[in-house]
């Protein structure tokens, strides 16, 4: 179909009307080549884009129009010691408008439907058509206007009752544009009223970076929709939590609406994580804390002539054979549901901020505070490793003077000449100040020497101070044993600070101390040894550390990595993994030493600074050991401390800002042994311990077939525990140390 | 070749001896099965690509096909009636086709209503009409027209002369300008090419020609240059070369109508069974991009049809174009297939990615009445012109003399 036959003949009649024609005919020639190129052109193109590039095409065309859908199975279970569930799954409705269907509605149906949705969700109308502009677009708001893509269904109201849900949906044609969406959230079934916050931790969405780093490892149990764990257990066992993404292909069209079903891949449920906490103890603990901060701040501080500010607090419970924590708690705390689909930003300006007193500080293993006189007992046994022996006695005098500065006992008493039970016991400073001294003047006097022996900081470190615990929650302080090494690191790093503050005018505190710190700073002197010998200075610790020294204190001298975490099991019931105690080191002190600490503590609830505290208390049934601390701290009221254990149970309790540690946590530590033990009164009765049977449960809940959850069979059947071939817990029932 | 009739008459030999072989004037039959197949191609692309869409069709799948189905029938009346007229009537009639475009250019810029950017229609009783369309057609005869009328009323003046020239740009440019501010880029380029390859068959002087093209580009030039258009409109203009240029607007329907046409492979996915189609992924698809379903349903087999058939239709219009024994035919007939040769590859080049994005539709396949009367039209008028170029076999030379002497 090529060419049209073209007259030549230029012999015709001549005239240019002639040579028009012609002109005409052979230009409609060139046109009609010019026309078949095109038309070529376009048939060449077709071929390119489907027979050449056709695969690349195909792959395009099925991306978009087969959607995988990511189909996340409910994460994992973290359940206490009895089965009981801290942490489960709640499904969360939310109601989404998809705005180009509603753009298809007039303004007046638009109004109408919104105002519907307003009224079925109890939203306001204001608030709903906020929320459904774009951010950018005229008239939208920050915090509420969309910032998603403008062809995704937009949420207007989030987490809904179920039965409002349920009518939007029933009645769709009154919804038109609307559309209910269902998603697993976590949900805090809170036993016992616990709230364990940052014990459990909480989830947030997965960052660009994390994916990223998962896709590099090829690591496909999360996605782009993934939310994964950022603190405590959440965090810690993340990756047996989370179980596996399914995946749903489904046609969907360019609205992104789903056309139809085209295979599935399933996906796993998150194992079940067994905790050592129990919901029973960790609820007493968390009112017991509670209650004592209540308590602190409607009681008047003479030495600072107001009220306790009580602004922190914490309270470890351990069991003392294995370090298993069994219930831990810090103040202040928060609601974990903040977190449950998305916190706004004002809640988590609040987590942060100062003036809330920063409630995601977990204190009890984050925060880090002078331990006071509850280092003494650490200080004893070094000291005993060195010279020092029970029959050692010195001079518990009101003060004791040290260089040029005059080193006060508390509250200035003296009690002549005693030994290290009676000085534990009464929680004598200048006793302890002697000891500190004499090790200064036999090893360190050269106080530019940094290596010099002292047997007081080598214990600490052997009880594990100043390291991490190893516990299985993410976030773990350190805390800090001030030596001579630290002492030394710390003029390097502050010299040239005090140095240039010492060069300014001026001749208060701090001007004076700047001049002193930048010619010496660097010299551990006598009076810092001294401070040192009774848990004062820059020595820090956690509470947990502490707990965990006095764990030692109790099962002759073993340190374990505390756990929460026992076990995580399989969606199915099966035991997965169990997480076994791990020890971290043995403490280098005899038997004997000890022994002998162990006795001396028995009597400070007896006869010591905390009796006021235990009257009527059947210690020679439960046989508490105590230390009370008042750590002093520049500028603030004191920090309450009380350091304890039976053969069983840890009980560490601080407060700041709280006064003396028997007069503030005193009674909270008392309530939560009767708690432990079942104590009524002068009465003990283990069948109302919190614990059934005392003592953490030796066998795993029981993972029923119909995927309930029960108690552990030992707990029902305490007489078959002591047979379970687990030595290390052989003990009595009443859990006594006869 | 063997299509083209071996008796075709020579003007410069004695018309007399030809007039016993006089017949029955027929149909060019296979402008005429070409243009019905392309009209049952249309419907079938029209209803697939509207069958799923129930944003569009309202739940009702048929929706769009019966309308279409009935815009065929009225062109196809409108088609008729433009065959059978005398084209005495025709060139009465010419004048009043134009200036009705033309008030219906000037109605539409004070009244139509805008879609897509553009303020193209005016809504008569429920319908939309689209008068750009009909203004395509009209300038193609009044171009013809104007040329005719002066070169074939005098003898004295035989060559197309710079005055005829002068007068076809001017029927041209007033349409056009009007096109120009609703605006429909689209058109008017379409309109250039008509006009462009009128005056080129007309024998008009090199001079003129190559004067054009050059003053085409230099206000092409100019526009880009000195700011008449905005960035995102010469953004939107050349998102065919580069998507991203306009992601969400020209670069969108750009890169879906590829992904649709290449997801056809060579036999495509079947009617009705294209997955981008079904989904809605191309917009417009029932109108400017209906060639993508061809693309994606039929594949290169189906939519090289599609081609073939229109490059035949184009064929035979230049055909009866050349076979024309009057300038008014040969001008009319050779702009229709400027026309429907230039729009057809805008409109299938758009589709595939080698021409900008601008909304002019497929003739004879496309969705929209006012497209599908005034080429229907414009195929009467074909059919018109072939017969009266077949009759003149019949009624010799004296009587073409007769008619250039009317009046």
């Amino acid at each position: 179909m090529t060419s049209l036959s073209f007259r030549t003949d230029l012999t015709a009649p001549a005239g240019s009307r002639r040579r028009t024609f012609v002109k005409g005919r052979l230009r409609l020639g060139v046109l009609q080549v010019l026309v078949m190129t095109l038309f070529l052109t376009l048939f060449g193109r077709l071929w390119y884009l489907q027979v050449f590039s056709g695969a690349d095409y195909q792959a395009k065309a099925a991306d978009q129009s087969v959607r995988d859908i990511v189909v996340q199975p409910a994460r994992g279970l973290i359940v206490d010691d009895m089965g009981r569930p801290l942490v489960a799954n709640r499904t969360s409705w939310d109601v989404t408008v998809d705005r180009t269907l509603l753009h298809k509605l007039d303004t007046r149906e638009q109004a109408q439907l919104l105002h519907r949705i307003a009224r079925a969700t109890g939203g306001s109308y204001a608030e709903i058509r906020a929320r459904l502009l774009l951010c950018g677009e005229a008239g939208s708001k920050s915090g509420l206007c969309w910032n998603g893509s403008p062809y995704q269904p937009v949420p207007v109201a989030k987490d809904i009752p179920q039965p409002t849900a349920l009518t939007i949906m029933e009645q769709n044609e009154d919804f038109p544009s609307v559309i209910v969406d269902s998603q697993n959230v976590r949900a805090y079934p809170a036993p016992y009223g616990i709230n364990a916050a940052h014990l459990l931790g909480y989830l947030s969405p997965i960052t660009s970076d994390e994916l990223d780093a998962a896709e590099a490892r090829n690591d496909e149990s999360v996605h782009g929709a993934s939310v994964v764990g950022r603190a405590g257990l959440e965090k810690e066992y993340d990756k047996y939590l989370r179980g596996f993404p399914g995946y749903k292909q489904v046609a969907v069209d360019s609205m992104g609406r789903v056309l139809g079903d085209s295979g599935e891949v399933q996906g796993r449920v998150g194992d079940t994580l067994v905790t050592t906490i129990d919901s029973r103890v960790q609820a007493v603990v968390e009112r017991q804390l509670a209650e004592t901060i209540k308590t602190a701040r409607a009681t008047y501080d003479p030495v600072t002539h107001k009220n306790y500010v009580a602004d922190q607090g914490a309270v470890v419970v351990m069991d003392a054979h294995n370090g298993d924590v069994v219930a831990m708690a810090s103040a202040p705390t928060y609601d974990p549901n903040v977190w449950v689909g998305g916190i706004t930003s004002k809640e988590l300006a609040r987590l942060y901020s100062a003036q809330a007193g920063t409630p995601l500080l977990a204190r009890a293993f984050q925060g880090q505070f002078a331990p006071g006189s509850t280092w003494k007992p650490i200080m004893t046994t070094g000291a005993f490793g060195d010279g020092y022996g029970p029959s050692s006695r010195l001079d518990c005098s009101g003060g004791l003077q040290v260089g040029n500065r005059l080193f006060k006992n508390y509250e200035s008493a003296s009690y002549g000449y005693i030994d290290f039970a009676k000085a534990l016991q009464i929680s004598c400073d200048t006793f302890f100040y002697r000891v500190g001294l004499s090790y200064w003047q036999k090893y360190g006097s050269d106080e530019s020497n940094v290596n010099a022996k002292d047997p007081l900081v080598k214990i600490a470190q052997a009880f594990g101070f100043g390291q991490r615990t190893g516990i299985d929650l993410p976030g773990e302080a350190t805390g800090r044993i001030a030596d001579r090494k630290w002492k030394l690191a710390y003029y390097k790093s502050m010299k040239d600070y005090y140095c240039k503050v010492g060069k300014q005018d001026g001749s208060d505190f701090l001007h004076r101390f700047a001049r002193e710190f930048c010619v010496e700073g660097y010299q551990y002197r006598a009076g810092d040894s001294v401070n040192y010998a009774i848990g004062q200075g820059d020595t820090i610790v956690t509470p947990l550390q502490l707990a965990r020294a006095y764990a030692a204190l109790s099962n002759g001298g073993t340190l374990y990595e505390p756990r929460v975490a026992r076990a995580i099991v399989s969606p199915e019931g099966k035991l997965l993994r169990e997480i076994k105690p791990k020890v971290q080191g043995t403490v280098p002190a005899t038997k004997a030493t000890l022994d002998y600490v162990d006795t001396a503590l028995q009597g400070t609830p007896k006869t010591g600074t905390i009796a006021w505290r235990f009257g009527g208390f059947p210690l020679d049934k439960v046989k508490v050991r105590a230390k009370t601390g008042s750590a002093e701290v520049y500028g603030k009221q004191s920090t309450s401390w009380v350091a304890s254990y039976t053969k069983d149970y840890v009980v560490v309790m601080m407060v700041t800002q709280a006064g003396t540690g028997s007069g503030t946590s005193g009674p909270a530590v008392r309530k939560i042994y009767e708690a432990l033990y079942g104590i009524h009164g002068t009465d003990v009765r283990p069948s109302t311990s919190a614990i059934p049977g005392v003592t953490p449960p030796e066998k795993l809940p029981v993972f029923a077939e119909d995927g309930s959850i029960l108690p552990p069979m030992a707990a029902t059947a305490p007489s078959s525990r002591r047979s379970s071939g687990r030595g290390r817990r052989a003990r009595t029932r009443t859990g006594g140390d006869a | 070749m063997s299509l083209l009739n071996p008796t075709r008459p020579r003007p410069h030999r004695p018309a007399s001896t030809q007039s016993s072989l006089a017949r029955v004037p027929q149909l060019d039959w296979l402008l005429l099965v070409s243009t019905f197949a392309l009209l049952a191609l249309g419907s079938v692309l029209v209803w697939s690509a509207t069958a799923e869409r129930t944003d569009l069709t309202g739940g009702d799948p048929q929706a769009f096909l019966r309308r279409h189905l009935v815009n065929i029938a009225i062109g196809v009346v409108l088609a008729v009636m433009v065959a059978a007229t005398d084209h005495r009537w025709v060139r009465i009639l010419a004048p009043l086709v134009y200036a009705g475009s033309l008030v219906g250019l000037l109605l539409v810029l004070v009244m139509g209503s805008t879609i897509n950017g553009s303020r193209s229609w005016i809504v008569v009783g429920g319908m939309s009409i689209q008068p750009s369309e009909f203004a395509k057609l009209s300038v193609v005869i009044g171009m013809a027209l104007v040329v005719a009328e002066r070169t074939e009323n005098s003898w004295r003046q035989r060559e197309v002369r710079h005055v005829d020239v002068l007068g076809m740009l001017g029927v041209a440019a007033i349409p056009a300008a009007l096109i120009l501010l609703q605006p429909d880029l689209g058109t008017v380029l379409v309109l250039v090419a008509t006009v462009f390859g009128v005056i080129a068959v007309s024998g008009a002087p090199r001079r003129w020609l190559v004067a054009l093209a050059a003053g085409g580009v230099g206000v092409a030039a100019l526009a880009v240059a000195g700011g008449v258009l905005k960035p995102y409109q010469i953004d939107r203009f050349m998102a065919f070369t580069n998507p991203a240029l306009d992601p969400r607007g020209a670069g969108y329907n750009t890169e879906q109508a590829r992904i649709a046409i290449g997801n056809g492979g060579i036999f495509g996915q079947g009617l009705f069974h294209g997955s981008q189609t079904r989904s809605g992924f191309v917009p417009e698809q029932q109108t400017d991009f209906i060639f993508t379903v061809a693309g994606e349903e039929l594949g290169l087999v189906g939519a090289g049809i599609v081609i073939a058939l229109l490059a035949v239709i184009v064929w035979r219009a230049l055909t009866i174009s050349a076979r024309s024994e009057d300038l008014f035919g040969r001008l009319a007939a050779a702009g229709v297939a400027c026309w429907f040769g230039f729009q057809a590859f805008q409109n299938i080049g758009m589709c595939l990615g080698i021409m900008p994005v601008t909304g002019v539709p497929l003739p004879l396949v496309s969705y929209g009445g006012s497209s599908m009367f005034a080429t229907l039209m414009a195929i009467g008028l074909l059919q018109n012109i072939h017969l009266r170029s077949q009759r003149r076999v019949g009624l010799g030379f004296a009587r073409s003399r007769l008619d250039r002497s009317r009046f």
